[in-house]
């Protein structure tokens, strides 16, 4: 029963895509962004959980909630420093804004601690578990859980909460909210904010999982997770999880299948056949220029 | 015919600079280590220059470059050490490879727009290194052992045709096509232009001469990697052209040569290159989108009662 | 059948997710006529243009130029038939010289090859002087010529809009669609459009349709009118049965009065 636990470990890995994914989905729905620096706020959000476990010796779960809190404000400082600016610009000067920052702060990291690896101790127990008579790790089970509750939450801001609505509102018509009295700098901010956050919680828990960080081990996720988002729909945020999922076990499948060197191509081809084929995504909606 | 005269002007002006360098070169001015950045600088003038038709000419927003820059590259190392061809006959067989590639990404992911087409590219140049990583001829993750081939003269006549050919095209009724594509793609299309046509076309022509940069690149060094071509590659070239100017050759030119002493003088330091590459992109898009020289060409700035936009 | 039958139109309509914009259009015209078509806003008028000249495709019915169905051809290739067209919100080549606008649009008449361009042969060279020489007389026919090294996006208002129409003839089509050329334009100039357009429907033996809101334009020089309303034909004749049909008055009513 070798499978189910590669199904697990696919489902593991495609639910830290998912919560990076729902970032990139929930920023290009609102301001039509590809924000390019999101993998490296995952990054950031890693080696601040492990800042938090090692010097201040907190849990698993403070340290979360450290990076998490963190990272929204990182992700709120760029969008105010760069982003904000670009609002009027055309959408390629944007990404390459983007493009720009991510490196800014990669290497800005290396300048300042080396392009080194870290290991992250031990913070989940790790056990194997019976599911069906099949053993399963702990800490696998673990992140699943974790990453359901983030994505509930998620669920019940987007759905319930006014800044939930103000975000909605202003992603189908930025200037149409504008006149009903939202504030969209401010809902900009918060949609930077949650998805920061959430690449912060799949930093450490990627840390947790994996156990080796370092500066540029957000772009590669950061690049999948965007296939994620594109794969369900981009600006759909049950598209971003459910892409997430599936290219997390496409990529397990590839590699149990002993190609695991080509397991990278794997994402791009799925990113390329979903652009040529659907590019609005399994999820999305067709849109239309307008002449 | 008086178009006619700024082709001499041109030859005449590459023949000076060629001449000054080799006589440099020959008398020893210029040691191997100046040899080299000459060359490295040839280089990313080609490549920049093959990009610059995609972007700033077509409009069609490639971060993907170095994935064509890799198929010349291991084409071409390919035909000298694998099937001991003559150098430049290798540099042909890496431009029309790398121009075949260019075809086959083209034609599928020109149809998409703006970050769509970007990301598409990304993901076939990724795809691109990947296939050479796994192929076991190629030497996969260790790499190849080239030898070492590529001379001043190789590299600076390599400048010479990427510049020649893709400005002929670009000061043509094709290259007009292909501006109006940049400019109004439905507005181009209802005035009878063939967009996906040239679209395809100018992406072929780019992958070409990248893939002519590529050859000269691999036969430079001693080795090619497939990790040489990756992401951080293909910003480098996007680079050149987005501080160039969008839509300005001369612009790309300059740029590269500038940002090829920058690196060199920054060689040991490669994250501070890296940090003043990227503050530099941003600084340029959020003050001064359009790039040092705009659409302009350096030409526009000497104009001798010419009508614009007419260098070669 | 007559075989002064330029341009039919037969029961199109298109569909935009489950929304009919535009449904059951029968139109035909013949060979030199000039006719408008009006309707208030949202009525599908650039709706039908855009299926015209291929940039939608009609999900019903059967568009027939000189001849030829028009069903799955991409704009380029309509415009080659020669169907040309302006734009309602201009869209000029705005970093290209006025010249080298006129000039994309000439593109189909000269023949010279990728190939000659790049290596600079003799075809080339006599390709791109005629291609000149043809742009700069359009130019001429609508006084541009002296600004024809401006780039596009500094010419005033007016001026471009002439301009897209000299750049739409250089298409050299048989049938010109104009997308509310006068929008934007005082009485002045729209005075000084309509001797245009009746200048160059007789200087090039064009067939013209014409999208307008201004109805003195429009009910001045147009032979017959076609009116939009909610995606549908409501009504079409001359503009004297235009003017006293109940159902367009209706149709405009609040919008603006004819007068």
């Amino acid at each position: 029963m070798e499978w189910i636990q590669q199904l697990v470990n696919g489902i593991s890995v495609g639910s830290i895509y998912a919560l990076i994914a729902l970032g990139y989905t929930m920023v290009y729905g609102i301001i039509k962004l590809i924000n390019f620096a999101h993998g490296d706020v995952f990054m950031l959000g890693a080696f601040i959980g492990f800042f938090a476990i090692t010097r201040w010796d907190v849990g698993f779960l403070p340290a979360l909630i450290i990076s998490m809190v963190l990272c929204a404000i990182i992700g709120v400082i760029i969008e105010r420093v760069a982003y904000k600016r670009l609002r009027s610009a055309t959408r390629i000067a944007a990404l390459i804004t983007a493009i720009g920052v991510s490196f800014l702060i990669e290497y800005t990291m290396i300048f300042f601690r080396g392009p080194g690896l870290e290991t992250y101790p031990e913070v989940l127990p790790n056990t194997s578990i019976d599911v069906f008579g099949v053993s399963v790790s702990s800490k696998s089970i673990l992140i699943l859980i974790v990453t359901i509750i983030l994505m509930i939450l998620l669920q019940f801001i987007v759905h319930k909460t006014k800044i939930g609505k103000a975000m909605r509102a202003v992603s189908l018509d930025a200037d149409a909210a504008r006149l009903m009295g939202i504030n969209v700098d401010n809902t900009i901010s918060a949609t930077f904010a949650i998805g920061s956050a959430l690449a912060g919680a799949a930093g450490v828990i990627f840390g947790a999982y994996y156990t080796r960080i370092e500066p540029l081990m957000g772009v590669l996720p950061g690049l999948k997770a965007f296939i994620a988002a594109v794969l369900g729909g981009i600006g759909n945020i049950p598209g971003a999880m459910v892409g997430g999922l599936v290219l997390g076990v496409v990529e397990t499948v590839v590699s149990a299948f002993g190609f695991s060197l080509w397991r990278d191509a794997a994402a791009f081809i799925i990113l390329i056949l979903i652009l040529i084929l659907k590019p609005s995504g399994l999820f999305g909606k067709n849109t239309r220029e307008k002449v | 015919m008086k178009k006619s005269k700024a082709f001499w002007v041109y030859i005449i002006f590459a023949l000076v600079i060629y001449t000054i360098v080799q006589v440099m070169i020959s008398g020893g001015t210029l040691d191997l280590y100046y040899q080299n950045i000459l060359i490295q600088m040839c280089i990313n003038i080609m490549l920049a220059v093959s990009l610059h038709i995609v972007i700033g000419i077509t409009g069609q927003f490639s971060i993907g470059h170095a994935g064509f820059m890799a198929v010349g590259a291991y084409f071409s190392a390919i035909a000298t050490m694998n099937l001991g061809l003559p150098f430049f006959v290798a540099l042909i067989i890496g431009a029309v490879a790398a121009g075949f590639a260019g075809l086959l990404v083209g034609i599928p992911t020109l149809r998409l727009k703006g970050d769509y087409l970007a990301i598409a590219t990304l993901g076939f140049a990724e795809i691109i290194r990947i296939v050479f990583l796994n192929i076991d001829y190629v030497g996969g993750a260790a790499g190849m052992v080239v030898t070492n081939m590529t001379t001043w003269t190789f590299a600076f006549v390599g400048v010479v045709l990427t510049i020649f050919v893709i400005a002929n095209f670009t000061n043509s009724r094709h290259g007009r096509g292909a501006i109006a594509i940049r400019e109004d793609e439905i507005a181009a299309d209802a005035m009878g232009i063939n967009t996906t046509y040239y679209k395809v076309v100018a992406f072929t022509i780019g992958a070409i001469f990248a893939g002519l940069a590529g050859g000269i690149y691999s036969h430079n060094f001693f080795i090619i990697q497939p990790t040489t071509f990756n992401f951080l590659k293909s910003f480098d070239i996007l680079i050149y052209v987005v501080l160039g100017g969008l839509g300005s050759l001369s612009g790309s030119v300059i740029a590269a040569i500038f940002l090829t002493i920058v690196s060199a003088y920054l060689s040991n330091f490669p994250e501070t290159r890296m940090i003043i590459y990227s503050l530099v992109l941003i600084l340029v898009m959020l003050y001064r989108p359009t790039g040092l020289m705009g659409t302009k060409e350096i030409t526009h700035l000497f104009k001798f009662g010419k009508k614009g936009g007419s260098k070669v | 059948m007559t075989s002064n039958l330029l341009l039919q139109v037969e029961n199109v309509g298109i569909q935009f997710g489950g929304l009919k914009a535009v449904q059951n259009v029968n139109m035909h015209m013949n060979k030199g006529e000039l006719v408008g078509l009006i309707g208030p806003n949202g009525a599908g008028k650039t709706t039908t243009f855009n299926m015209l000249t291929g940039v939608y495709q009609p999900t019903e019915g059967v568009i027939t130029f000189d001849g030829k169905n028009l069903k799955g051809l991409k704009p380029y290739q309509v415009t080659k038939l020669g169907i040309s067209r302006t734009f309602q919100n201009i869209r000029l080549f705005k970093d290209l010289s006025v010249l080298d606008n006129v000039k994309v649009a000439n593109h189909n008449l000269a023949k010279h090859s990728i190939l000659s361009s790049i290596f600079r042969l003799p075809n080339h060279f006599k390709g791109e002087e005629k291609m000149d020489r043809e742009s700069i007389e359009f130019l001429k026919i609508f006084g541009l010529d002296v600004y024809k090294d401006e780039l596009a996006k500094n010419l005033p208002y007016g001026m471009q809009r002439r301009l897209e129409i000299a750049r739409a003839l250089a298409a050299k089509p048989q049938l010109l669609l104009l997308d509310e050329p006068a929008a934007g334009m005082n009485p002045q100039e729209t005075h000084h459009l309509m001797e245009l357009i009746a200048f160059i429907r007789k200087e090039f033996d064009l067939t013209i349709l014409l999208i307008e809101h201004d109805m003195h334009l429009v009910m001045g020089i147009c032979e017959r009118i076609y009116v939009l309303d909610h995606g549908q034909l409501i009504a079409d004749g001359t503009p004297e049965e235009i003017r006293n049909n109940p159902k367009v008055i209706e149709a405009y009513l609040g919008e603006e009065v004819i007068e």
